[in-house]
């Protein structure tokens, strides 16, 4: 029972997830597990609490985060998103990356080209959230759905180089 | 997953039937205790009936300490001797202590700095636990009663160092942590609980010497803290010595030559003229140093403020990257909880007020509303909480904890602002041929190279077998408990060999001094004490000896012939400890029924937490 993310909160494990039960289900089993419902608990059972608190933690963290919760489900498919020698990208991606960065380097002078970068990379996004969930909710075609991972990630990587790139305030 | 606990000596169950449970406040300036009385928190007043306790000691020349107001009272006379603002030292290094250019002869010490006093070199931890143990006869005086438990709260960005210290400064006080909690948090506990707060709230804690911002989703008792940053070294004594420079730039002289004595009272004099410009245009700045110089002005509110902006700035930077990481704006937070008397300051209610363009909400005691929070926790912690009465905390860590990789790099393990408990791993290999042995350097902080952060331990796993580089796999796991601690154990997978180190920090106390600093404390402690303590073990073991055969009752499946034998073996200690005069033997007996009942009791908490997740889903389908 409860073994992978999406049982231990007793949800179906897709791409297309109601992110509010989710929040009210990690709710629910953080407040059963937390360490503060057993602080005068023996040493034993505040550790098995804490490790049960952390899971469900680690386990909502995973699942909440869209690229994570598809990072995830390939994963738990057997798709190995690790592997160096698969770097093969699609050329219109290579295109479009490179493309991406140079607007990254003038975001650097210009704050136009950051709103214009940060447009482009949120369309990005949505595009991707849409083609995961085809891949795989729908075709069930974890392999693929890998490739496209790998792409979300290098564009969650850009978005954060352009948050870091902007003032503080 | 591999989890670990760091062992706690001499931690046992809390009894069950003694509830009182209190919230410590132990700040930079002042420090309070605080209970739930009546359903209601209340911080609990000394014999002189005020309510705070300046976090002050002054060490006598006859080993005697006095602490608080009285202490207070003669800093400027005797400097050395006299300890305020202990907390900005805990887990500190000798070169943090003096950057903070506060007037003490430090000694450098490993892992963290002492304070040279006329009853020899003080550990900082010393220093604090005597604060605490004033507090805890407080309570005891006041209540009536023991305690079970206290919940201590530390600066939410207090880093791993700074917690262990405080953690440490508490047992040494005979006080049994029941968790450590982030200041802001406690605020925002005792703000929320009050006002029935919904929706994102901001806590602004600027204390005597830390600055805390924390940002908060309040939901139907959940007090979610989305993401926290601060500066653990930025406080009221700076606003003070900034006040101290500018007096001295005026007068003509070079703080260089000052003895701690002069620096001691000019802080003094900058901090009443600070507080009076809270309600005054101007307030007079009057000493005459020891060679008979005199340092005279009259300070306006429009000087001091200029003074203070650059501080100012710099919370509201923090608060800036909070937000960012909160991914909200400052339209989004609702209200504005200040806490720490430095926010009287009119100057900083008007910034905050403006970055989050809404006016501050000022309606809880500043001084007191951390205590209050910490108080109504330590309840809940305690299990007094009243049906209905009943809420969840979720924290965050402050800082990202990583290792070092090759080149000096940080790889970063669990970022800041992750959810606690937390446990996570990363795995490693080996770079040389027939490499047997790998070491890891645990670190904290948010840049990118190792020297720029906090070194949090070292540690060497050996035992590696013999293989070609890169085909050895390093499982690091990192776990932060609900206290924010920090223990990571390290494991080599590919071969199925175990080889797993537990770390405690390198830093403050080791369990041995601590453990010979209570040892000294119980030596010296009266027969009454004694008595009192010989008493305590022994319900103490009637209790768990209680529990263990009801626990036997419910769940002995759980239980092989052996292990089952092993703890009748230890029950039937437990109950001859009831005849035995010595402590010690009793506590050996109630030991040995903690360990020989450990993994039964791990056991029993999987399965009753699997039944409860369990239930939980048939609930949902009806």
């Amino acid at each position: 029972m409860a073994d992978d993310h999406f049982s231990l909160f007793g949800l179906p494990a897709r791409f297309d997830l109601d992110t509010a039960a989710l929040e009210r289900a990690w709710r629910d089993v953080a407040a059963r597990v937390h360490p503060d419902r057993y602080a005068t608990a023996s040493p034993a059972e505040r550790r098995v609490a804490m490790q049960w608190a952390a899971r469900a933690n680690e386990a909502y963290r995973q699942l909440r985060d869209p690229l994570l919760r598809a990072r995830y489900l390939c994963e738990q498919a057997g798709v190995d998103l690790q592997t160096e020698s698969n770097t093969a990208m699609d050329p219109a991606f290579l295109m479009q990356q490179m493309e991406w960065r140079e607007m990254l380097d003038d975001a650097r002078q210009d704050p136009a080209a950051v709103a214009r970068l940060q447009a482009e990379l949120d369309q990005a996004r949505e595009q991707m959230r849409g083609t995961l969930a085809e891949l795989l909710d729908e075709r069930r075609d974890p392999a693929q759905a890998g490739l496209k991972v790998r792409e979300w990630m290098f564009i969650e990587r850009l978005a954060e180089e352009l948050a870091a790139a902007r003032p503080l305030r | 997953m591999a989890l670990l606990q760091i062992s706690e000596p001499g931690e046992s169950p809390a009894p069950h039937q003694r509830r009182l449970a209190v919230g410590i406040d132990l700040g930079t300036t002042n420090s309070l205790v605080a209970a739930v009385r009546s359903s209601v928190a209340e911080v609990l007043e000394g014999a002189d009936g005020r309510p705070l306790l300046p976090s002050a000691v002054r060490y006598l020349p006859d080993g005697r300490a006095v602490t608080g107001y009285d202490a207070l009272a003669q800093q400027a006379q005797d400097p050395s001797n006299t300890i305020v603002s202990v907390k900005r030292f805990m887990g500190r290094g000798i070169d943090e202590a003096r950057a903070t250019g506060a007037p003490y002869e430090f000694v450098d010490a490993p892992g963290m700095v002492r304070l040279r006093t006329v009853q020899g070199d003080l550990s900082p931890v010393e220093v604090s636990a005597q604060i605490l143990a004033v507090l805890r006869q407080r309570a005891e005086d006041v209540l009536g009663d023991d305690l079970v438990g206290a919940v201590i709260t530390v600066p939410a960005y207090f880093d791993d160092a700074q917690r262990q210290a405080t953690r440490d400064a508490a047992r040494l006080a005979g006080l049994n942590v029941l968790r450590l909690l982030n200041e802001p948090t406690a605020a925002a506990i005792a703000y929320g609980l009050d006002n029935a707060a919904e929706g994102v709230y901001a806590v602004y804690d600027l204390g005597g010497g830390t600055f805390d911002v924390s940002i908060l989703r309040l939901t139907r008792g959940v007090f979610e803290v989305i993401a926290t940053g601060g500066d653990t070294a930025l406080g009221g004594d700076d606003f003070d010595a900034a006040i101290v420079r500018h007096a001295l730039a005026q007068a003509g002289i070079d703080a260089a030559g000052l003895t701690l004595a002069d620096r001691r009272g000019l802080l003094v004099a900058a901090r009443a003229a600070r507080e009076a410009l809270t309600d005054a245009d101007t307030a007079p700045l009057q000493l005459m140093l020891q060679d008979g110089r005199v340092v005279a002005l009259e300070l306006t509110r429009a000087q001091f403020e200029q003074l203070a902006q650059p501080l100012v700035e710099r919370t509201l930077d923090s608060a800036h990257r909070a937000l960012r990481d909160a991914g909200l704006a400052p339209a989004d937070v609702r209200g504005v909880v200040m806490v720490g008397g430095a926010t009287r300051m009119p100057v900083v209610r008007r910034a905050v007020g403006e970055l989050f363009g809404t006016e501050p909400l000022i309606d809880l005691d500043p001084d007191q509303v951390v205590a209050l929070g910490a108080a109504l926790q330590a309840n809940l912690l305690a299990g007094n909480r009243a049906p209905g009465e009943d809420w969840l905390l979720l924290d965050v860590i402050p800082l990202s904890l990583g290792l070092e990789t090759m080149g000096g790099l940080v790889e970063r393990v669990i970022p800041r602002n992750s959810t606690i408990p937390v446990a996570r791993a990363q795995e490693f290999t080996t770079f040389k041929d027939g490499q047997t042995a790998m070491s890891v350097h645990v670190v904290q902080g948010e840049r990118e190279l190792v020297a720029d952060c906090r070194s949090l331990a070292r540690f060497e796993l050996r035992g590696i077998p013999p293989m070609v580089a890169g085909a050895a796999r390093i499982r690091v796991t990192f776990q932060v408990d609900a206290d924010g601690l920090l223990s990571v154990t390290a494991r080599e997978q590919s071969t199925g060999v175990e080889a797993a180190v537990t770390v405690k920090p390198s830093y403050g106390l080791t369990d041995d001094e601590i453990a010979g600093m209570l040892a000294e404390s119980v030596r010296q402690a009266d027969t009454d004490a004694r008595a009192r303590m010989l008493r305590e073990q022994q319900v103490e073991a009637r209790q768990l000896a209680e529990s263990v055969r009801a626990a036997l009752q419910a769940d002995g499946d759980l239980l092989a012939a052996d292990e089952r034998a092993r703890v009748d073996e230890c029950l039937a200690q437990a109950d001859a400890a009831e005849g035995l005069t010595d402590v010690e033997a009793v506590r050996a007996a109630v030991q040995a029924l903690s360990a020989a009942t450990e993994d039964f009791a791990a056991r029993r908490m999987d399965r009753s937490i699997r039944k409860a997740l369990a239930g939980r889903k048939l609930d949902e389908i009806a």
